[in-house]
């Protein structure tokens, strides 16, 4: 793992020219002699569609925001729910800088998962049940995904009496920091207006 | 102190049979129909005590369907400290149940109530009624059964606690416990709870929230009017407040997927001095509020003081009566 980390991925880059970039991420650290904050390395995981140019695209606003490119780690098998590839980059910033970096790849329409060791994504966990299939279960996560506010990071289905009864589904979702309840509340709406019953978790109780 | 006890059902009856170890007496009792007072004399062979014979009243509740020759109006007039209303629980106007509490308040005696009706359907009422009387509420037994749930927030005081949510309906949680745990469904379930006699013949007020959404809503009064500087200002709330929904169709599919991922389902209320809630809710499979079978419990959010926590029987004869004769004892 860590090999393909440190490998090729960063050379590839390096030669599109994001060098430049991180030169001036340096000239931004404290040698300029008044910023006060120094550059830390941040993590982030960003969610990228399966088509060329992607991923220099959502590089871009890490280089032009003064981030320093140190690795890429571009995870081309595996895919998340939602046919995406994740791919984890690190660099340096300052904590300032890196706040406009993630603000720039959220503008830039890149779909960032998490950053820095704050997961951007809350987790939860609810279940769904009713004429899940019948109502278009593809729809329903559709829908769900299309809610700013939370992914679908993963679902499980159990149809035990087939497709045309009651069935049951967990979901869990991803949802920024501070927007579950935002995300839990689209859920309900639209399990309201297919008729399904949601169960949600007990949020902000630790049982 | 001297009690009338109206209502003669699991509650009533072992109120009467366990006020003499309380040290308090009975001086008489009513079903909806008929009614025992203690004549002061406490009969042939009785000894000083004033009282109603509590064995006598419940073989005859028992053996006859009656508690004594007299009018239920009787009991109501007789010479009582507090008035035990331990009726049915109805909704809407709670009668009869409201007007027995006020008939106590208005004679200035006070009140203790095991039936949930008036306090989470005409709370303000209740409060300027005793606002007007020297005597005082208390309604323990209608949250939680045995578990000191409203006494505890009072202790803590109500302007202090944020939240009170749990486990408030033994029926539906042994419901949820069997479906997990044996991958039965709902009606399978329900049928054995109700050999077992966990369950009504018609379990709707249990099984679809309405009981626990009532305890819910009574907290929410005391929390309300508990926080409140005037009662004028404080928040009413009845059930038509509570945001209910009931475990009827619950599929078993849910639960086996809850518990591949090491959660459960439990009938949550939850009940703040501005919204009350129930709802099926996920939880973790060993954590606090997953109790198992008829047990209920009861979790208080603090400012101050972190998260209590207080589980035990929800429901039962003696275990009500043990609340409403604590009730009792704090009027002393």
């Amino acid at each position: 793992m860590s090999d393909r980390r440190d490998g090729a991925p960063e050379a590839a880059l390096d030669a599109e020219g994001a060098t430049d970039d991180a030169e001036d991420a340096d000239s931004a650290s404290p040698d300029g002699g008044h910023a006060a904050a120094t550059p830390s390395t941040h993590t982030v995981r960003l969610e990228l569609v399966d088509e060329p140019g992607q991923l220099l695209a959502a590089l871009h606003p890490i280089a032009d925001n003064g981030g320093n490119l140190l690795s890429i780690y571009h995870e081309r098998g595996n895919k998340t729910p939602r046919g995406r590839i994740p791919v984890e980059v690190d660099f340096e910033a300052t904590p300032e800088r890196f706040e406009e970096i993630v603000d720039a790849l959220r503008s830039e329409g890149v779909n960032v998962m998490q950053a820095g060791t704050e997961r951007y994504a809350e987790e939860v966990t609810l279940l769904l049940f009713g004429h899940l299939i019948d109502t278009d279960l593809s729809d329903t996560l559709s829908e769900i995904e299309a809610c700013e506010s939370a992914s679908v990071a993963d679902v499980s289905l159990a149809a035990p009496q087939g497709t045309e009864e009651v069935s049951s589904a967990r979901l869990r979702l991803e949802a920024r920091a501070g927007e579950t309840d935002a995300a839990l509340a689209a859920v309900r709406d639209l399990a309201a207006a297919k008729d399904l019953r949601v169960v949600e978790p007990l949020t902000g109780v630790e049982a | 102190m001297r009690l009338a006890v109206i209502g003669a059902g699991a509650v009533g009856r072992s109120v009467v049979e366990l006020a003499g170890e309380h040290g308090h007496e009975v001086v008489a009792v009513a079903d909806s129909s008929t009614a025992v007072v203690a004549d002061g004399t406490g009969g042939p062979g009785a000894d000083d005590s004033a009282g109603v014979d509590p064995d006598a009243v419940v073989a005859r509740k028992s053996e006859r369907g009656i508690v004594g020759d007299d009018d239920p109006d009787d009991a109501l007039a007789a010479d009582y400290d507090v008035l035990v209303e331990a009726t049915p629980t109805t909704l809407g106007d709670a009668e009869p149940g409201f007007s027995h509490v006020t008939t106590a308040l208005e004679r200035d005696r006070h009140a203790v109530l095991a039936n949930k009706g008036p306090v989470a359907e005409r709370y303000g009422d209740l409060r300027a009624a005793v606002a007007d009387s020297d005597g005082e509420i208390r309604f323990e037994a209608t949250v939680g059964g045995a578990i000191p749930a409203v006494s505890t927030v009072e202790d803590i005081e109500p302007g202090h606690v944020t939240a009170v949510r749990g486990v408030l309906n033994g029926t539906a949680n042994f419901i949820l416990t069997r479906m997990a745990a044996e991958g039965l469904d709902y009606d399978h379930v329900l049928a054995e709870a109700q050999d077992l006699g966990v369950a009504e013949a018609d379990p709707s007020f249990d099984v679809d929230g309405t009981d626990a959404a009532l305890k819910c809503v009574i907290l929410a009064n005391v929390l309300s009017f508990g926080a409140a500087d005037d009662p004028a200002d404080a928040r009413e709330f009845t059930l038509a407040d509570a945001d209910v929904s009931g475990i009827r169709d619950v599929p078993g599919s849910a639960l086996r997927l809850a518990a591949e991922d090491g959660q459960t389902v439990r009938l949550i209320g939850e009940a703040t001095g501005e919204t009350v809630r129930v709802a099926p809710r996920l939880v973790p499979e060993n954590g606090t509020l997953a109790v198992s079978g008829t047990q209920n419990i009861v979790q208080i959010e603090t400012s101050h003081a972190g998260r209590l926590n207080i589980s035990g029987r929800g429901a039962g004869g003696p275990e009500t009566a043990s609340a409403v004769l604590g009730d009792v004892g704090r009027l002393e």
